[in-house]
């Protein structure tokens, strides 16, 4: 369909101010733009979560075909799961660990290369990398660098040591945790990094040579200008990478596929093993239903206090 | 010590502290990309050694004789047609969005919000839907997914960029007889050229290392390269030399056509929040 074309004023009678605002804002128009995208949106995302309520009162497992409702029966279970809680247990865990440790990590390097350094520009280049590589792909660098034998980490511990160590990272239930973080560490500072060192540079710096003459400590300039002058660009990081972390499912996949026995298993891999491992399709419906409830309730919360929007 | 001095040793310790980190953060790559070159007695010498003794490629050419590197071929084709659907039609909701407010606030916040799903959530259900449309392991099936996956993020990104450009000369297109759809295609689209570009490179980016979506959703006809990477992985022993191979295949395009990018980063991976 073609949009009614603009009419032609008078050209030297009505200059552009005269055009009311309707006419680039016609009704069909702005909605036709609009329609494509809301219907694929609509298609991928309300009418499969309509097919999971559905499902999720059934009782379809690999054996029972039987399409008939069992009532709540999913959702009483779902409560009882202790597997199920420990992996959102292990999912806040690594939420807990990996997001301060970015956090912190990433504000220090920001600082670190806020100002002049020679070479600047190659450092910040080469520690964007991390970012743009798959998170599969990193949990299988990972796993290649924590191998006990043919990996660097065990060799360069032997050398700090000076005696022989054979640590089985992703294997022995003391270092899986520590493995799987460092990986994910790795991946995601140089994302924390790369925000707050632009918010960093924003910060006004006559206000900080003013307090500085006042005779204001480091800390307390930290404290009291930059840390809420950078706030709002710091919310963002943090609710972005809080968000992914609570998907994390690549990078443990590849480095010990929630083991040993379900130690590190997130709450995506357990849907994932529930899911297309076990196929108890009914109960995997309840669990992504409580995943994508307890998930909209933290983002809805979110997007409120936050700034995302301009 | 006097200021000279201690200006000159402050700036040898922040470099030396540079430079630290960034071998910490490099050397990982470098690893996976050292391996890839290692013929196999190499990569399983005791102790590991960290120079291929010569440079020999290999581990490539098997993949490619075995036909494994057509899987990059699936990524660059699931990837790259997505992108443009997304990219189209999120660009011109963007518009509608930017300069006549469809929708108001609520719309933009909601289709933000459906990025924020975890995929696993997503997929799933798409599964079921999929397994009865008979669209499992099928390009479409794929495409479809990841189109509406980025389809908030070309939104909101092309929002933002819509809304950096005057409104004044849209007008003034308009009074000299441009049609609408003329007015987005010579005016709109020139003008955030740069943002269009940015955006279509982090959005191809998203669906080129996607993992979960593809490993649920192929089997063997369509299988993209980071779920032919898992492949390797074995009970026992790990094909180490495929894997890299593999993992070098699907990261070095990204690390190329995202140096190039550098100045749009920082805006494209805050979901525009920074402007960088």
């Amino acid at each position: 369909m073609r949009p009614t074309s603009p009419t032609r004023h008078g050209d030297a009678v009505s200059p552009p101010a005269g055009i009311p605002r309707a006419s680039l804002a016609d009704r069909n128009f702005k909605h036709l733009l609009v329609a494509p995208s809301i219907f694929v949106l609509l298609l991928l995302g309300i009418f499969p979560l309509v097919y999971l309520v559905v499902v999720s009162f059934q009782g379809i497992t690999m054996m029972e075909t039987d399409t008939g409702f069992i009532g709540a029966r999913n959702f009483v279970h779902l409560l009882h799961d202790q597997r199920l809680w420990d992996a959102l247990v292990h999912t806040l865990i690594f939420i807990a660990i990996a997001l301060p440790v970015e956090l912190i990590l990433g504000l220090a390097m920001a600082q670190l290369f806020l100002d002049k350094l020679p070479g600047r520009q190659v450092f910040i280049a080469l520690l964007v990398l991390p970012v743009v590589v798959s998170p599969i792909v990193s949990g299988a660098t990972w796993s290649l660098m924590f191998d006990v034998r043919y990996g660097p980490i065990t060799q360069i511990l032997t050398w700090i040591s000076g005696r022989d160590v054979a640590l089985l990272w992703t294997i022995n239930p003391i270092l899986v945790y520590p493995s799987i973080i460092i990986a994910e560490v790795w991946q995601w500072t140089p994302f924390m990094f790369l925000l707050l060192l632009a918010a960093l540079a924003n910060v006004d710096k006559s206000q900080l040579e003013a307090a500085s003459i006042d005779g204001a400590g480091h800390w307390r300039i930290f404290f009291k200008i930059v840390l809420p002058a950078i706030w709002p660009v710091m919310a963002i990081a943090i609710l972005i990478r809080g968000l992914d972390l609570f998907r994390l499912f690549d990078i443990v996949w590849a480095l010990t596929r929630g083991g040993p026995g379900t130690m590190t298993e997130t709450i995506s891999i357990f849907t994932y093993v529930k899911g297309f491992q076990q196929f108890e399709t009914s109960y995997t419906a309840a669990v992504a239903l409580l995943i994508i409830v307890l998930l909209s309730i933290v983002v809805l919360a979110a997007l409120k206090r936050v700034e995302l929007a301009r | 010590m006097n200021l000279r001095q201690r200006r000159g040793l402050k700036l040898a310790v922040r470099f030396t502290a540079a430079v630290a980190i960034t071998l910490f953060f490099v050397f990982p790559i470098y690893w996976l990309f050292m391996i890839s070159l290692k013929t196999a007695e190499e990569i399983y010498s005791f102790p590991p050694k960290w120079f291929p003794s010569q440079l020999q490629f290999g581990n490539y050419a098997v993949l490619f004789k075995d036909g494994d590197a057509t899987t990059v071929g699936n990524s660059l084709i699931v990837a790259g047609v997505s992108t443009a659907i997304a990219m189209f039609l999120g660009t011109i909701c963007a518009y509608s969005l930017a300069r006549f407010k469809t929708g108001g606030e609520h719309l933009a916040n909601w289709i933000i919000s459906q990025r924020m799903v975890p995929p696993i959530a997503v997929v799933f259900p798409i599964f079921l839907l999929y397994v009865w449309l008979g669209l499992v392991d099928s390009y479409v099936g794929l495409i479809l997914l990841y189109t509406a996956f980025n389809l908030p993020y070309v939104i909101w990104m092309m929002r933002g960029y819509v809304l950096d450009i005057p409104r004044a000369l849209e007008e003034a297109a308009l009074v000299d007889g441009y049609t609408r759809w003329q007015v987005l295609w010579k005016v709109v689209f020139p003008m955030c050229r740069a943002g269009l570009f940015a955006t279509a490179i982090f959005t191809f980016v998203f669906a080129w290392n996607d993992f979960i979506f593809a490993l649920v959703l192929t089997r063997t006809e369509v299988t993209t390269y980071t779920v032919q990477v898992t492949h390797y992985f074995g009970g026992q022993s790990n094909f180490w030399a495929k894997i890299s191979a593999m993992s070098v295949l699907g990261t070095l395009p990204i690390f190329i056509i995202v140096g190039f990018m550098q100045r749009y980063l920082v805006r494209g991976i805050s979901l525009g929040a920074v402007k960088g």
